[in-house]
């Protein structure tokens, strides 16, 4: 729902309705760590696919992290697919469903880790789907650990001393990448962790599914993202550190298209 | 009057599921199967039934693109080799825990590893006891000729729909590669989407609809009492599988006083080595599964109630043996012959086997 048009004094008043959660998501307690922003996420595509009246031709493909259940709060067909393979699933959807509006939702270990070859060949094939990739430099899920897009020096339970970038490697821009592919029509990068940022996050959503809709490629949305319990912080903090540490290296903006 | 095609087996395949209605293809190549897509590619399917084929980037690739359009209810299918295979097999167990319907070939080739180009059978273990994580099974089904090739996309398609589970075709190299007289199916419409919706509607993701509960295709179950109950469920129907769809084929077992159990390649070879036998005054028969899972084990029981001993031919260090022997359990000598890593046995050869490990010995 937009929720600018609202004034904060309307908005402490009683009787108004500040905020409609869409019937496209389940009214369920979400197992995400409070704080985490998989849930905002979550939420505005299931809007964007309220508001456009597609849900019930719309697919959406769950990844293994912690967004693996994303299936039990989003209230549309989905499947699940395995590590990294959700670009190739709906490569499958989409050539039985070519009028199908198709989505994956993947975070960095999925995408860009183990997935890479999957993620590169769904964009240069200009698969017309959406790819929504949640970049919060760890592997939630698995208890945080390194991730292809872990910054240089920063801790995880396998990087205890700080990434090494002599032993790993420089993090991996994939979204830089993927822009560089003619088989993509639109790729930019995002935020959630601020009211205006959540808007212009569900604008970029938007503006994706509809890119697909008129076949004209592949729509590659990033999201940056924290992690507070594997980056081990208070979720204030987290984001606190997102803005300072994670934005300097992965600049939010429209990329291509 | 049938029409009658003289075909590579690889290419009988590949037409087969053209004219079986067939939504999609996803393969990747390898010898001794890329005539498989070559085909496809060369005949423009999509002109003529609206099939789908694509070249993935690799066989993990090729088996998610699989998996994506049968959780759509759509009939999909992916061939390959070996290696391929053996890069398939993580989708293989979520597609079999998923329980979703679909068709895998491998037309195999002598391993370990990058092993041979050269047919053999040693991927049995692979596709029979697993090859993929978790507690799962496989429709098997073992061509032993081109016109098999051919027919056995319809069966397989019907048993994986039938019972919602991948349907596995566990080819060679000889039936892939060898050309022979082939009568051809005849062509199937592919389902419309309506037909499709009507027909799966109630479990693939269609899209959800709005008076019906959505659709969700997992294998995840976090709880391990729920997972316990899916394995239960997944178990029931292996075993209804296995009460109904168990296929063999007998050849000349009425007076035998030996068996060569044998599929595949190895079977036709030991049709010639069974006459080989008879002119030396040997009575042999042949017992030929035609699942490798469901395997025949109750008729393989019965016929060790006749004979005095069984080969189990076929081109591996012996692994179809091992089930043999279990059917077996003891009451008749099972031995295992089979040259392997490529290498493909004569007639004479099995002959002289049967003569020496069970007549002789
Ligand atoms: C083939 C395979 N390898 C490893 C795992 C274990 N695993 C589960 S989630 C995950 C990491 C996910 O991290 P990411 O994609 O960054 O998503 P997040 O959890 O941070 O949202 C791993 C390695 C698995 N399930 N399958």
């Amino acid at each position: 729902m937009e929720q600018s048009t609202i004034s904060p004094e309307e908005i402490i008043k009683t009787g108004t309705v500040a905020f409609k959660p869409t019937k496209a998501m389940i009214d369920t307690n979400m197992s995400y760590c409070p704080g985490c922003g998989h849930g905002v996420a979550h939420r505005l595509v299931m809007e964007v696919v309220e508001e456009m009246g597609i849900i019930e031709d719309t697919i959406g493909i769950a990844p293994v992290g912690c967004s693996v259940l994303a299936y039990d709060f989003m209230d549309i067909d989905m499947q699940q697919a395995a590590h990294g393979r959700a670009p190739a699933v709906a490569t499958g959807i989409k050539r039985v469903f070519p009028n199908k509006h198709v989505f994956t939702y993947q975070g960095d270990g999925d995408l860009a880790a183990i997935g890479t070859s999957e993620t590169i060949h769904a964009c240069n094939r200009g698969e017309n789907i959406v790819i929504i990739f949640v970049n919060n430099g760890i592997y939630g899920m698995t208890g945080g650990q390194l991730a292809p897009t872990t910054l240089p020096n920063m801790k995880t339970s396998t990087s205890p001393y700080g990434r090494d970038v002599d032993m790993t490697g420089q993090p991996l821009k994939i979204t830089e990448m993927v822009a560089l592919l003619p088989g993509v029509a639109f790729v930019t990068r995002q935020a959630v962790h601020k009211p205006g940022l959540v808007r212009k996050t569900k604008k970029a959503i938007k503006k994706a599914f509809k890119i697909a809709e008129e076949k004209k490629g592949l729509a590659f949305i990033e999201i940056v993202s924290n992690c507070n319990s594997g980056w081990k912080m208070r979720p204030d903090a987290s984001n606190i550190w997102l803005e300072e540490n994670m934005l300097p290296f992965y600049p939010l903006g429209d990329i291509k298209g | 009057m049938e029409e009658v095609h003289l075909m590579k087996g690889n290419e009988a395949l590949a037409e087969a599921t053209i004219r079986t209605g067939v939504d999609a293809y996803f393969g990747y190549p390898i010898t001794p199967q890329s005539e498989v897509l070559e085909y496809l590619m060369n005949e423009q399917p999509h002109l003529r039934t609206g099939m789908a084929v694509l070249q993935a980037e690799s066989e993990l690739a090729a088996i998610n693109m699989v998996y994506g359009a049968a959780a759509c209810g759509k009939k999909a299918i992916t061939s390959s080799s070996g290696p391929g295979i053996s890069l398939k097999a993580e989708a293989i167990s979520y597609i079999a825990g998923a329980e979703l319907p679909c068709l895998i070939v491998n037309v195999v080739r002598g391993g370990a590893g990058l092993g041979t180009i050269q047919p053999s059978q040693s991927d049995y273990f692979q596709a029979v006891k697993g090859g993929g994580h978790g507690d799962y099974k496989l429709i098997v089904l073992a061509p032993a000729s081109v016109q098999e090739m051919a027919d056995f996309v319809d069966l397989g398609f019907k048993l994986a729909f039938k019972y919602r589970t991948p349907a596995f075709i566990l080819s060679d190299g000889v039936i892939g590669q060898m050309m022979e007289k082939v009568i051809l199916p005849p062509q199937q419409e592919r389902l419309t989407d309506a037909q499709v919706d009507e027909l799966y509607g109630d479990w693939a993701t269609l899209g959800k609809k709005k008076n019906k509960p959505r659709n969700v295709i997992t294998s995840l179950a976090l709880k391990p009492e729920i997972q316990e109950e899916h394995n239960h469920h997944l178990q029931r129907k292996y075993a209804e599988i296995t009460k109904n769809e168990t296929r063999f084929e007998k050849i000349n077992c009425d007076d035998a006083n030996y068996l060569i159990v044998a599929y595949g390649a190895s079977a036709r070879i030991s049709q010639k080595a069974i006459t080989l036998a008879k002119e030396k005054g040997l009575k042999v028969g042949i017992l030929r599964p035609i699942t490798l899972w469901p395997f025949p084990t109750e008729a393989i029981q019965e016929m060790a109630k006749q004979v005095k001993g069984i080969l189990a031919v076929e081109m591996s260090a012996g692994q179809m043996v091992e089930d043999v022997r279990l059917a077996v359990n003891g009451k008749v000598p099972v031995e295992h012959y089979g040259r392997f890593g490529g290498m493909i046995h004569s007639p004479t050869e099995v002959c002289n086997a049967v003569f020496e490990k069970l007549v002789n010995c």
